[in-house]
């Protein structure tokens, strides 16, 4: 296990090196190798960590809860660096066609965005492994300052605008969580001495002596500032331009990893305040922020004109559900959500890089402008079909069934209003998805009819394969997770549950 | 007699007056920061700022015996009072551009807020029943008051320097508060914090220069194209 946790860590520094000195080819390469073998070592990790504690080696602590984390990242980090290959593969034919300073600056793009690339999936697999709070929040400002930067390198006005955005109110938010971290430290001190280093094992073990007040100020602290970097109402607001203005594999990530690993972060100190303040406080302020997160995202999903805004905004409503399922604090319930982590991992970026395809292919994000994308697109327009009603919480889907196991595991345990909001709100979010994306896959487009056929249609067809390959596997994980998740998966998810329940 | 004792307890010390000052001084130059239009006076400000922290510092090293602490007053001068106000002000000799920020609200108004602002901060943190061995605990109300006049700060300016040096010297406020509840907390942590700061200084400076070649200018008035 040791092993594993150390390869984890390193696999993507090491392709963030290489990538500095490799050409384009084999960056690209590089980056498809990390992805593959990091995804294959969280596999390894799953029976270890499925009936084993906490283990540590230096500063790395892996247990079944962070294992779920890292398993999301690792799968997106994979599918994102395939799905890579092909979409700047096309943006270099273009740069070749062009010639001189165009090839040159995207020469410099491509590396920046593999270098960058790697340097992220690195920064957000360290996150979850990492031992202490203090280091936490070093690992997650991290990832802040590289995806922001990963946000900037695409050269247009509203990439600069989304990234100036994102890194303000993201390292504000997380100058909070730094707040939390050392009002945190001052609740573990009055027990464990002026000098430790904040490390989970003896806070966790010291948790129901520590003094209730620092606890609940730090929780409360350490909600609104990761939350600003899970999307939560109302420090959210850097969430959909940056998602849509970044290059689509970082739109994956961050959606499906990053917004994962600051929700990790808000887990672990929920756990503390937990053991130390008692259920019913950490529950209603992630049941209050939840509730607002989802209100908020199903409205905007009503009126959307970007592909990738309305995507955004879905993730702002899975974060919200993800809060709620936390505040129902029954044991099914928590199943669901770190159900629902890796679910939406798989769903939310099939959907992003449907949408990229679809958006390479019409050349824009507007959904008024994009039409008839299932006849166009004959892989990838179904694929982003399936996606889209992944995230809806259809059947067979892994969405499907955490979404019902929150749901009922709120109902079981007499959270009924909760439960019921959830509900009538996801439905409402159901409602924005399937509209706009009905318009963009089915409506007939320019083209299409026998009158126009001198119109500058989109030609049927694939812009790559590659960008087709990552599809089919999220697709395949979500049906996994919908239809038969492996019996070591759910023996890691119930660990991870209890650990969250503070049941060990 | 007894009185006299009870008095001489609750007496501040020599060294509780020292940080109480200190501790008001870095609450002041935010006040300073938020009234003053020019750039690189903010930038200066900011520098002094990060000095008081790192006096501070040494002062709690001093009168409690915590030799770590010079190390970390050292190494936070070094970083947040010489290299960060280096980095920015060369970054506003390149750029060439407008040499003053523009407030949302008036300065009277800003001002009138961030009072409002601090002693809601103040006040709260006052009532929680915290206490430090360390420092008197007013310094943590202090702190927080920092915070939410920095947060004022980077709401009401509309130029991309006065928001990066509000961030930065929103930090200073987290340092200060660290110093009263957290001074004990090991020094390879405190340098990891600032390392990350610097990590996060160079970050925000490359997406000031982007900013700057994009739209010739510091100015964020431009930047409302992403909204709904």
């Amino acid at each position: 296990m040791h092993v594993l946790m150390i390869l984890l860590v390193t696999v993507s520094l090491v392709a963030t090196l290489l990538a500095v000195v490799a050409p384009r080819r084999a960056a690209a390469a590089i980056t498809v190798v990390g992805g593959v073998v990091s995804l294959a070592v969280a596999i390894a990790m799953i029976p270890y960590a499925a009936d084993h504690d906490a283990t540590s080696i230096g500063f790395l602590r892996v247990d079944a809860l962070s294992t779920v984390f890292l398993l999301a990242t690792a799968f997106l980090y994979a599918t994102a660096a395939v799905y890579s290959v092909g979409y700047l593969a096309d943006e270099a034919r273009e740069a070749a066609q062009l010639g001189g300073a165009h090839a040159e600056s995207f020469a410099r793009y491509s590396r920046r965005f593999y270098i960058g690339i790697n340097a992220f999936a690195w920064a957000m697999l360290c996150a979850p492994e990492m031992k202490g709070l203090a280091l936490l929040w070093v690992a997650i400002e991290v990832t802040t300052v590289i995806s922001a930067l990963l946000v900037a390198i695409v050269d247009t006005d509203g990439a600069t605008e989304a990234a100036w955005k994102y890194v303000l109110i993201a390292s504000s938010g997380l100058g909070i969580g730094l707040l939390a971290t050392i009002i945190m430290y001052y609740a573990g001190s009055q027990r464990l001495g002026q000098s430790y280093d904040l490390g989970l094992d003896p806070l966790l073990h010291a948790a129901n002596q520590l003094p209730a007040t620092p606890v609940r100020l730090a929780f409360v602290l350490a909600v609104v500032g990761y939350g600003t970097k899970v999307g939560l109402f109302p420090v959210h607001t850097w969430l959909p331009d940056a998602h849509a203005e970044a290059p689509t594999p970082v739109s994956a990530l961050l959606s499906g990893s990053l917004l994962a690993d600051s929700l990790y972060a808000i887990l672990r100190y929920y756990q503390v305040t937990l053991l130390a303040v008692g259920e019913h406080f950490p529950q209603t302020v992630l049941l209050v922020f939840g509730v607002a997160s989802l209100l908020l995202a199903a409205l905007s999903l009503l009126d959307q004109r970007d592909i990738k805004r309305l995507l955004a905004y879905s993730s702002v409503e899975h974060m919200g559900i993800l809060a709620i399922g936390v505040s129902f604090g029954a044991p099914l319930a928590l199943f669901g959500v770190l159900l629902h982590v890796l679910a939406h991992a798989a769903g939310k970026g099939n959907a992003f890089m449907g949408a990229g395809v679809l958006v390479r292919k019409y050349g824009t994000k507007e959904l008024g402008k994009i039409r008839d994308g299932l006849r166009t697109l004959p892989w990838s327009g179904p694929m982003f079909l399936l996606a889209i009603f992944a995230l809806s919480a259809m059947p067979p889907f892994g969405i499907f069934r955490s979404e019902f196991e929150i749901v009922a595991g709120g109902f079981g345990d007499a959270h009924h209003a909760g439960a019921a909001i959830l509900v009538v709100l996801v439905t409402l979010a159901f409602i924005g998805l399937a509209f706009a994306t009905t318009r963009v896959l089915f409506l007939p487009g320019p083209g299409s009819g026998a009158d126009d056929a001198g119109d500058v249609a989109v030609v049927r067809g694939e812009p790559s394969w590659w960008m087709v390959v990552p599809l089919v596997a999220g697709l395949g994980v979500l049906v996994l997770l919908g239809v038969y998740p492996p019996d070591q998966l759910v023996d890691l998810l119930h660990r991870g549950a209890n650990e969250l329940q503070g049941v060990l | 007699m007894t009185i006299q004792l009870a008095l001489a307890d609750n007496a501040p010390t020599v060294f509780d007056g020292t940080a109480n000052t200190v501790a008001v001084a870095v609450l002041l130059i935010e006040f300073m920061m938020l009234r003053t239009a020019l750039l690189r006076a903010q930038v200066r400000l900011y520098a002094f700022q990060s000095f008081v922290v790192s006096v501070l510092a040494a002062v709690v090293a001093f009168h409690r015996d915590v030799p770590e602490l010079y190390v970390l007053a050292v190494v936070s001068f070094a970083f947040k009072a010489l290299l960060v106000p280096a980095v920015v002000l060369r970054m506003l000799r390149n750029s060439k551009a407008e040499i003053a920020g523009s407030g949302a609200l008036g300065v009277a108004s800003e001002v009138m807020v961030s009072i409002v602002v601090a002693a809601f901060g103040f006040f709260t943190v006052g009532a929680l029943d915290i206490h430090s061995d360390v420092l008197p605990v007013v310094s943590l109300s202090l702190a927080f008051a920092v915070v939410l006049i920095a947060f004022v700060l980077m709401i009401v300016r509309r130029d991309v320097v006065s928001q990066a040096v509000g961030f930065f010297s929103l930090e200073n406020g987290v340092s200060l508060a660290s110093l009263v509840v957290a001074a004990g907390l090991p020094l390879i942590l405190e340098v990891a914090f600032l390392f990350d700061l610097l990590v996060a200084v160079v970050v925000f400076g490359v997406l000031m220069r982007v900013h700057h070649e994009r739209t010739r200018s510091l100015s964020t008035e431009s930047l409302d194209r992403l909204r709904g």
